[in-house]
């Protein structure tokens, strides 16, 4: 048998790895076809929403339901004490924490949930909520971390013992009422020896600060408990709709096998959908209380006050080197702001994160990391926006000690990284604080970065424009950002990391249709990052059935494997990984089909695009078209009938992506205005599937870091009252405020991930917001700028302007 | 975000409008766009239990450009301003001023009326019709009566029209010269940190006179005659351009927010007034 | 609860009649009463567009209009814009150029573009970013929505040559 088009034209038939296949998604999207957790509508369906509290830290005195149940449409106002019978007043957070549902008997930060009004429709939910009555007793503010562990104001009198004792939390000993672990990683005792004998040390302190995730559609669900059939179904926006099926088990007592949670279209999460917010559990229950389905979709300043924080973490750091510029040590005390719950979301062992990833990407032979805790009157959260878990602290942190020891040393920035890199020899590379960098060639992508930019144009540019500053022919400064990060991700090896107890492997299961299509099941969930498409390429490279061919599935956990989500750039690492393993297995069976209905045996046929050949002779051969069709129709001896496969994989190590960013940037010294001139990106996340999609990645995640550096804040006054709770004033930027971006990469695979691809959503942010930073910082360098803390937000840069003098 | 429940009106003419307005008092308020008022009854900071819709009330929505002066309707939009091209010849200040408000979308609803007449200290069109010397025209049970952009701001939110007038028309003396408005802002659909509308007037390279005002630097727009002065008689040199700034920084009065603080909205606002003055200056 | 009003809208070519309390949103009369569910909630306060539809002509935010003040106006949604088997050449050129990822601001976006382009056929890339500044995308970066909509203007401009 022979057919008639070329390998090349089979290959490209399949549309599988490596080529910029348009998103399968994008027909209903553009067509407003979409099916987001709002758009749901079931009969009978009533609306909860939350009576918040105005303080951010005051006692209850008193709730009084009379007059909002008055209020036409309103059928049940639920409180702490409703819930309490239930054992459902508290959860438990992910960070081994709990956290009240609705508050019991005080509140903690403003915007806290303190009833839930369920109604008819919005209208009279709304008008319940105005007719709650709440009488409050204010408590003094801390929104300092500092402060509160000086503080004799206890935040949390249930984690103090009646004679004052303060009982270890999740994370062991906690030296303050208001502290709430210490987590060490590293050399103590070596890393201060050899800070304290080096020749040069640059110390600094910075503050990254609070910031939020906040995608375009806020968090939601609909809860429907069906009592005939005692099935609740919860349809909501979860990053991790597995781990929410046993949470919510785990919390209300209904057997998981009686409970379906579906993720629909998600509208971004970008870490804000991960965690288990109050409004699921109050719809869970007000379902069950009412029997009817109960829909709960947050407000944009109800998701920006109180669901997921990230970022607020106080960093202090020391960075010793050589004279001639090679690092020698590092240390790292970081005050991590928690607010008033401890509700990170990170890996049990892990209560900050990858943190420890902050040695970054260079050769530091000793290291030491030491984080506390604290609890504040501020909204809980710590997600990782963007991000792997706390990545994009680490990689702010080392790429700001760089600068800062180039200051010190009076030596170039990009060949301080330079000489300090982990080679490419070293790599499987050992790093201080414990991580095994799996591959890299950093010096390859650094080189490539800098040629492209012409970066040593650029400082002289920049050195003729300082000159021009000083003679008074310009009121512009040019800043040149340099960042170089290595992302940690692909959370992660089950030996390392759960969640709530629950191993963060992922999973796949296929099934081949007779006719050779297929449809294949993942325990993640796409919230923009096109799995649809980019999975089914996996599978058509590993099974040499058409992508086009192949229905990519997730978010119903009725029907899916189960897995830990989509976050912290897992899905690609993880998923990724058990779908070639489980096309594998279809392949491992497919192979024995093809030996028998070609009559020789299973090693004398090999895989060959889309078909199995003998081995010598290409022209016998049975497409995976013609063997899918015989596994549904043959009697095959030995073999069972029917082509699936399922894979549970457990990554044996993350993957570290890197990359290489340079950011021009022209400040406006009198105004404090910066324009981005220029950003070229270089990624390196190992093997591409989909250029396009990793392209569009790229440009997504650089502009929420320009965001999140250039003016996107959570911010607070001393009341605790949130001054940036609306888009006038929590910073998106639109089109017109956002550059183009030039993006470049180099292919450095991930030797332990079946298709050696290591993840790439996150790389961009964070690699980019220390770029962005830097490039301001450094506009600044020349008239003796150190450091200044982010956001540079146009009053923040003008400061730093006039603190230089700028202004005379 | 729910507004409470109103009572809405759609009055077919003035008549009906004052006619409500008489009947509700307080409780009743008049909405063009909307743009302004309903995220607030949104956010329930503004409680209007009688909503009273202005857009079938007819006559509001012409621009009249005449030989000395121009008369805006209260009901043209943002966008109308930007797309007339009479109005671009005659006045190009305001087009200026008009595509650096808000977004493509809000001007299609936003209004000249709403805009001036809400009090509002962040927008735009206030300080500009100050700059302009602009009469406002409203009408109430009293008949039609003439306020001066210059004297209707009191404070914020406060103004020279009692509740039951409507604004129905901006009415511009013809402006002369070059002109500029200059805002920084941090984004699209963001209020000013600060901005400055200058109209100036030249002679030979003598100025002959100027009109300047800014805004959101204070609780009302802020008009600064001297500003103005110090520039007329001169070659807006660098002492002129200093005295106005200085003149200006006399005038205004901002308050810190998270645009930034005090110092630094004095320090902005002398850099975009002195833009806006040069700007102004050479293209007069 | 206020008095109902009778309200009537054309809405994608199809008149509506129905009772609504005049504060009623009209995003939500259309994605809850008419269940057109393109447009969708981003920001409530006017910033983001994501609930952009076409009224009388003009782009606007329908987060930020009551019912009662469309009574009588023609709507077009993106359901209006073009289905499977009319696609509207910005929805191919959206897919086609990658200028969605998440696709919630999707709808609001390609119907703003609509408008924008049929007020400036030719639009220069800042033209393009200046006109689009009331559309917010988290996803993006905006880089290949500018994209799309410049492909999407030269395929209808070069149909709009063809036919003439």
């Amino acid at each position: 048998m022979k057919d008639d088009i070329s390998r090349e034209e089979r290959v490209d038939n399949l549309k599988g790895m490596g080529c910029s296949r348009k998103r399968v998604e994008d027909a209903r999207f553009t067509q407003g076809k979409g099916n987001y957790v709002d758009d749901i509508k079931l009969d009978g369906m009533l609306f909860g929403d939350f009576v918040r509290s105005p303080y951010a830290h005051a006692r209850i005195k008193n709730i009084d339901t009379a007059a909002a149940l008055e209020v036409p449409g309103v059928l049940a106002v639920l409180t702490a004490a409703d819930l309490e019978p239930l054992g459902l007043h508290w959860m438990p957070t992910l960070a081994g924490d709990k956290q009240m549902v609705l508050a019991d008997g005080k509140v903690l930060f403003q915007g806290q949930e303190v009833a839930y009004v369920v109604a008819e429709d919005r209208y009279a939910t709304a008008d319940g909520i105005e007719a709650v009555e709440v009488e409050y007793e204010e408590l003094p503010v801390i929104v300092n971390p500092f402060e509160a562990l000086k503080s004799d104001v206890v935040l949390r009198e249930d984690l103090v013992g009646e004679d004052g004792s303060i009982p270890d939390g999740a994370h062991g000993p906690r030296k303050h009422p208001n502290h709430i672990f210490t987590w060490d990683a590293g050399d103590k005792g070596t890393t201060e020896e050899v800070i304290a004998n080096a020749e040069v040390v640059a110390s600094e302190s910075m503050y990254y600060h609070r910031t939020h995730p906040c995608p375009l559609e806020t968090c939601g669900c609909v809860a429907s408990m069906d009592k005939v059939n005692g099935k609740l179904t919860l349809w909501g926006t979860f990053q991790a709709p597995h781990a929410i099926r046993t949470v919510v088990s785990l919390i209300s007592g209904i057997e998981e096998h009686n409970i379906r949670v579906i993720s629909p279209d998600i509208g971004g999460g970008f870490g804000n959908k991960v965690g288990a917010y109050p409004g699921y559990v109050c719809s869970v229950v007000a379902s069950i209380v009412t029997g009817k389905p109960v829909k709960w979709i947050e407000d944009r300043m109800d998701n920006l006050m109180t669901t997921a924080f990230a970022r607020d973490y106080h960093m202090t750091g020391k960075i010793s080197a050589t004279k001639d510029g090679k690092i020698t040590g590092l240390h790292c005390h970081v005050t991590a702001d928690h607010g008033g719950f401890d509700a990170c979301a990170d890996p049990t062992k892990f209560p900050a994160g990858f943190m420890n990833i902050c040695t970054g990407s260079y050769d530091i032979p000793t290291a030491y990391l030491e984080v506390d805790g604290v609890y504040t009157n501020k909204a809980p959260g710590g997600v990782s926006y963007r991000c792997s878990f706390r990545v994009t602290e680490a990689v702010y942190f080392i790429e700001r000690m760089i600068e800062v020891l180039a200051i010190e040393l009076n030596m170039d920035a990009a060949e301080l990284r330079r000489i300090n890199f982990i080679k490419k020899e070293q790599f499987p590379y050992t790093a201080a604080l414990g991580w095994e960098y799996d591959s890299g060639d950093y010096h390859t992508a650094w080189d490539k970065a800098l040629k492209t930019v012409d970066y040593d144009g650029l400082r002289a540019e920049q050195a003729q424009r300082v000159e021009d500053f000083k003679a008074g022919k310009t009121r512009k400064l040019m800043g040149i950002g340099l960042s170089f990060f290595t992302e940690i991700v692909g959370a992660g090896p089950v030996k390392n990391c759960d969640i709530l107890g629950l191993g963060m492997f992922d999973s796949c299961e296929i099934r081949i249709h007779p006719t050779g299509s297929a449809i294949a099941r993942l325990g993640t969930i796409s919230q923009g990052q096109g799995h649809a498409t980019t999975f089914a390429q996996i599978l058509a490279s590993e099974i040499g059935l058409p992508a086009d061919s192949i229905t990519i599935e997730e978010g119903d956990t009725d029907t899916a494997p189960y897995g830990l989500g989509t976050y912290g750039s897992r899905s690609t690492p993880v998923a990724g990984a058990a779908t070639a393993m489980a096309g594998r297995k279809i392949r491992a069976k497919a192979q024995m089909i093809a030996a028998y209905l070609l009559e020789v045996h299973d090693n004398d046929v090999e895989f060959d695009v889309d078909r199995f050949v003998v081995k010598g002779a290409p022209e016998k051969f049975k497409t995976m078209k013609e063997i899918a069709f015989a596994a549904y129709n043959q009697a095959i001896p030995g073999i069972e009938p029917g082509l699936e496969a399922v894979s549970y994989y457990d990554p044996p190590n993350m993957t570290y992506p890197f990359g290489a960013y340079v950011c021009v940037m022209d400040i406006d010294v009198d105004t404090g205005v910066p324009e981005i001139r220029r950003f070229y990106a270089l990624d390196d996340c190992g093997t591409r599937i989909n250029p396009m999609i990793i392209e569009g990645q790229v440009h997504g995640g650089l502009t929420e870091a320009l965001a999140v550096a250039l003016g996107q804040e959570i911010a607070y006054d001393d009341m605790g009252n949130v001054k940036t709770g609306t888009l006038m004033d929590f910073f998106l930027p639109t089109a017109w405020e956002v550059p183009n971006y030039e993006t470049d990469y180099t292919v450095t695979p991930s030797p332990h991930h079946p298709i050696g691809a290591k993840g790439v959503g996150e790389s961009p942010h964070v690699g980019g917001v220390p770029c962005f930073s830097n490039a301001v910082q450094d506009a600044f360098r020349p008239f003796g700028n150190r450091h200044t803390n982010m956001p540079h937000d146009h009053w923040r840069i003008w400061r730093t302007a006039n603190e230089l003098g700028l202004h005379d | 975000m729910i507004p409470a429940a109103f009572e809405y009106h759609r009055p077919q003419d003035m008549a009906g409008v004052l006619a409500v307005l008489e009947e509700h008092g307080d409780d009743a308020r008049v909405m063009a766009g909307g743009h302004s008022l309903i995220p607030m009854m949104k956010l329930r900071m503004a409680e209007v239990p009688h909503l009273i819709d202005l857009q079938d009330v007819g006559g509001m929505s012409d621009i009249d450009v005449r030989a000395d002066s121009i008369v805006i309707g209260a009901m043209v939009t943002q966008a109308e301003i930007i797309d007339h091209a009479e109005l671009a010849d005659a006045a190009p200040i305001l087009r200026e001023a008009a595509l650096q408000i808000a977004d493509p979308q809000v001007r299609y609803m936003g209004t000249v009326g709403g805009n001036v007449a809400n009090g509002d200290p962040g927008n735009d069109m206030p300080g500009l019709m100050q700059c302009l010397n602009a009469v406002f025209t409203v009408v109430g049970p009293d008949g039609e009566r003439d306020i001066p952009a210059r004297e209707f701001y009191e404070a914020a939110y406060m103004t020279a029209r009692e509740d039951e007038e409507v604004l129905t028309a901006v009415t511009i003396p013809a402006p002369k010269g070059g002109y500029a408005y200059e805002k920084q802002k941090r984004k699209i659909g963001d209020y000013a940190t600060a901005a400055a509308a200058v109209q100036i007037v030249r002679d030979g390279s003598n100025c002959v006179s100027a009109s300047i005002a800014m805004t959101n630097l204070s609780d009302t727009p802020v008009y600064s005659e001297n500003a103005g002065a110090a520039l007329v008689g001169t070659s807006v040199d660098a002492a002129a351009l200093g005295a106005a700034v200085a003149a200006m920084l006399d005038d205004i009065d901002p308050t810190e927010d998270n645009r930034g603080p005090v110092a630094f909205k004095n320090h902005v606002a002398g850099v975009i007034l002195r833009r806006a003055i040069e700007r102004a200056w050479s293209r007069a | 609860m206020s008095k109902k009003m009778h309200i009537k809208l054309n809405v994608n070519g199809k008149d509506e009649e129905f009772l609504a309390e005049p504060r009623e949103l009209l995003i939500y009369t259309l994605r809850e009463r008419l269940n057109i569910t393109g447009p969708h909630i981003g920001c409530e306060t006017s910033h983001c567009g994501a609930c952009t539809v076409t009224i009388n002509g003009k782009s606007v935010k329908s987060c930020t209009m009551f019912v009662a003040q469309a009574d009588g106006a023609e709507v077009t949604t993106i359901e209006g814009i073009g289905g499977p088997d009319d696609l509207h050449p910005l929805q191919e050129a959206f897919k086609e150029h990658h200028g969605l990822q998440c696709g919630y601001c999707t709808p609001g976006m390609i119907t703003r573009a609509t408008k924008l382009l049929e007020e400036n056929p030719n639009p220069t890339e800042e033209e393009i970013r200046f006109g689009m500044a009331g559309n917010i995308c988290r996803c993006t970066g905006y880089q290949n929505i500018v994209k799309s909509i410049q492909a999407a203007a030269a395929e209808m401009n070069a149909a709009k040559e063809a036919a003439e």
